[in-house]
């Protein structure tokens, strides 16, 4: 069930050039609704950040396509663009699966980091790619969170990262699991030095990403009808042998049962983001945060620094 | 065919039996087969040596899930001359899938917290197959903030199948429980001992494997999903589950090569349920050793070594 949650049709790339003339044909194509069966122009579509415009389902978007639509334009950098995963285990299959992914995705790991800037903020951006693998945390995707963390700690700005995951990469066995404490140890650091931390859940987050980083947040919002837990649906299903409960797992279940702050709609993404970062960053008459910090003066990331 | 469970020790038990009738037989018609008998005893005796030294990684597993096998509670009362158990987490309920509290270890006062599973289908029931909800996760935390503040040593003991799949479980956080575990632990400042006596399953079961030394039974298993799982995901065939135990490297000896485990506890000839005594005893030495390393060493570096044991985890090309 998860793994069908990632399979994920092109639409309509938001930031690929379209390569040929019959990609073009394909995109143009009317496109129905998985949730509620509505045909949508894909123009339509694209233009309303692939929300169906009748019932508000939000399509999965690739990484860039997310970053794309919550970024200030032009203001991403990539950093660790060339972390790449090796075959560790000698898993059989993984080297091929890799392969596949990077054509696939067009990305070299599940997880894009880099600086940007959101409503003039600056800060440290992570967006998890749910094409490359299901999107399954290995040793790279522990290792570019812990170096997005330390990056935002360095330069003491605010830290988002966008999920999507089907939990640990069993490629790589026990490595991938250890990936969970040592993200966890990374944003205890990150915690203690009193700095921002936005955790962003979209469809689906899962297992040991849910139970590691993505959880460990001080505000943490999630996209409309997001599948989230730790167990997959099927798994709890087929242990305790019953049906599940209408919208379990989904954001507004999780709302509803205090494990998240917000359920955002796209559209007002970006919008809620600035906020946020601009009621964290000190600025603002007589801000206590601020008078509380003056011993140390440092001049806020978003003074240009 | 898939092996679900390790009975060879049942067919030495049989051939052991059968020896001794044919040795009572002798006897009673005055042939003399002792020197034959012994020889064959020897026999038995080397083959099983030589089974043992060579387990499959999913007969480990088999080993490590052995309804026999000693659990935290039996651990508990061989280390502790005393030991009160503490309970809940608070917020909800008392997890009885994890034991946790304070004993006195070696002459120290220490805080001890363990998956359980149970012994027979009553107490699997009563102990939820070990299986913690985010309940369990969150008595945890609090008993750790409590070692924390009363600068108590902490050991914990891993034999859990994973954290609960359920409806109650996810309603109430079970990722969010097990993460802050995690964060707690990596930073927790008190030395911390891991023990993986039996079956590590999972996120579920990492919760408890965070440490400044992780030490691992030599039949135990410690895996990123279970073996049947990761062979029903990924292959859709579930008759492989021995080739996929093999493949995801879950022994101790795979771990302590991956640089996860520090020492491995050699478990008595057949698994540590064949003598609990011996088995108990050995690791009691070794915790006794790594304790008195921890204790004495500075808490600063000591959550710095912990830092850096953790952060250094992974491989990859850049």
């Amino acid at each position: 069930m998860i793994k069908n949650t990632f399979s994920r049709k092109k639409y309509f790339a938001l930031s690929r050039k379209m390569e040929s003339e019959e990609e073009e044909k394909r995109v143009a194509l009317p496109i129905n609704c998985p949730s509620c069966s509505a045909r949508i122009a894909a123009e339509a579509l694209h233009r309303n950040l692939m929300v169906c415009p009748k019932c508000q389902h939000h399509f999965s978007l690739s990484a860039r396509e997310r970053i794309d639509l919550m970024v200030d334009n032009g203001s991403f950098q990539e950093i660790d663009a060339a972390l790449s995963s090796l075959d560790l285990l000698d898993f059989p299959g993984y080297q091929e699966k890799l392969e596949k992914a990077w054509e696939v995705s067009g990305s070299r790991e599940a997880i894009i980091t880099g600086l940007a800037t959101i409503g003039g903020h600056k800060l440290v951006l992570g967006v998890m790619e749910s094409d490359f693998m299901m999107a399954s945390m290995g040793s790279v995707v522990g290792e570019k969170v812990c170096r997005a963390v330390e990056q935002a700690m360095e330069l003491a700005c605010p830290l988002l990262i966008c999920s999507c995951s089907g939990g640990a990469r069993m490629q790589e066995g026990m490595v991938a699991l250890m990936q969970m404490a040592k993200t966890s140890a990374v944003l205890g650091k990150f915690n203690q030095a009193g700095l921002l931390y936005i955790s962003l859940l979209t469809h689906p987050t899962t297992g040991g990403v849910s139970a590691s980083f993505a959880s460990l947040a001080d505000i943490i919002l999630a996209e409309p009808g997001a599948l989230i837990g730790f167990a997959g649906p099927r798994v709890i299903k087929q242990t305790i042998g019953q049906q599940l409960p209408a919208k379990f797992q989904r954001s507004e279940f999780l709302l509803e049962h205090g494990m998240i702050d917000l359920v955002v709609e796209r559209s007002q993404l970006k919008a809620t983001l600035s906020s946020l970062l601009g009621l964290h960053c000190g600025h603002g008459d007589g801000s206590y945060a601020r008078k509380r910090r003056a011993k140390e003066p440092s001049p806020c990331p978003c003074d240009g620094g | 065919m898939v092996k679900r469970q390790f009975d060879y020790e049942q067919r030495v038990r049989e051939i052991r039996e059968k020896l001794e009738e044919l040795n009572n037989l002798s006897s009673s018609m005055e042939f003399d087969l002792s020197r034959e008998i012994e020889s064959l005893e020897e026999k038995i005796e080397n083959n099983r040596e030589r089974r043992y030294q060579n387990l499959s990684p999913w007969e480990k597993v088999l080993l490590s899930r052995h309804p026999e096998r000693p659990n935290s509670n039996d651990y508990i009362s061989y280390f502790c001359e005393e030991w009160i158990e503490l309970h809940g987490d608070r917020h909800f309920g008392d997890d009885t899938s994890v034991i946790g509290g304070i004993g006195r270890f070696n002459g120290q006062a220490v805080t001890i917290l363990g998956y359980r599973k149970g012994k027979d289908t009553r107490e699997n029931l009563q102990f939820n197959f070990g299986m913690p909800h985010p309940e369990g996760y969150r008595k945890i935390r609090r008993l750790l903030l409590q070692a924390e503040k009363f600068q108590r040593p902490v050991i914990t003991l891993i034999d859990t199948p994973g954290a609960y799949p359920g409806i109650g479980a996810e309603e109430r956080g079970q990722a969010w429980a097990i993460s802050q575990v995690l964060m707690t632990l990596s930073a927790l400042e008190v030395p911390v001992i891991a023990v993986v006596s039996g079956e590590g399953g999972s996120g579920g079961a990492l919760a408890l494997a965070v440490a400044d030394r992780l030490l691992m039974h030599s039949n135990a298993v410690f895996s990123v999903a279970s073996p049947e799982a990761c062979a029903s995901i990924l292959w859709k065939d579930l008759e492989r589950v021995e080739d996929m135990a093999r493949a995801m490297k879950i022994t101790a000896s795979d771990l302590q090569e991956l640089g996860i485990v520090d020492e491995i506890i050699e478990e008595p000839l057949g698994g540590a349920h064949l003598n609990f005594p011996e088995m108990a005893e050995k690791l009691k030495k070794a915790l006794e050793k790594h304790l008195e390393e921890l204790v004495s060493t500075n808490r600063r570096e000591l959550l710095e070594q912990r830092y850096q044991k953790l952060r250094k985890i992974g491989e990859f090309r850049e």
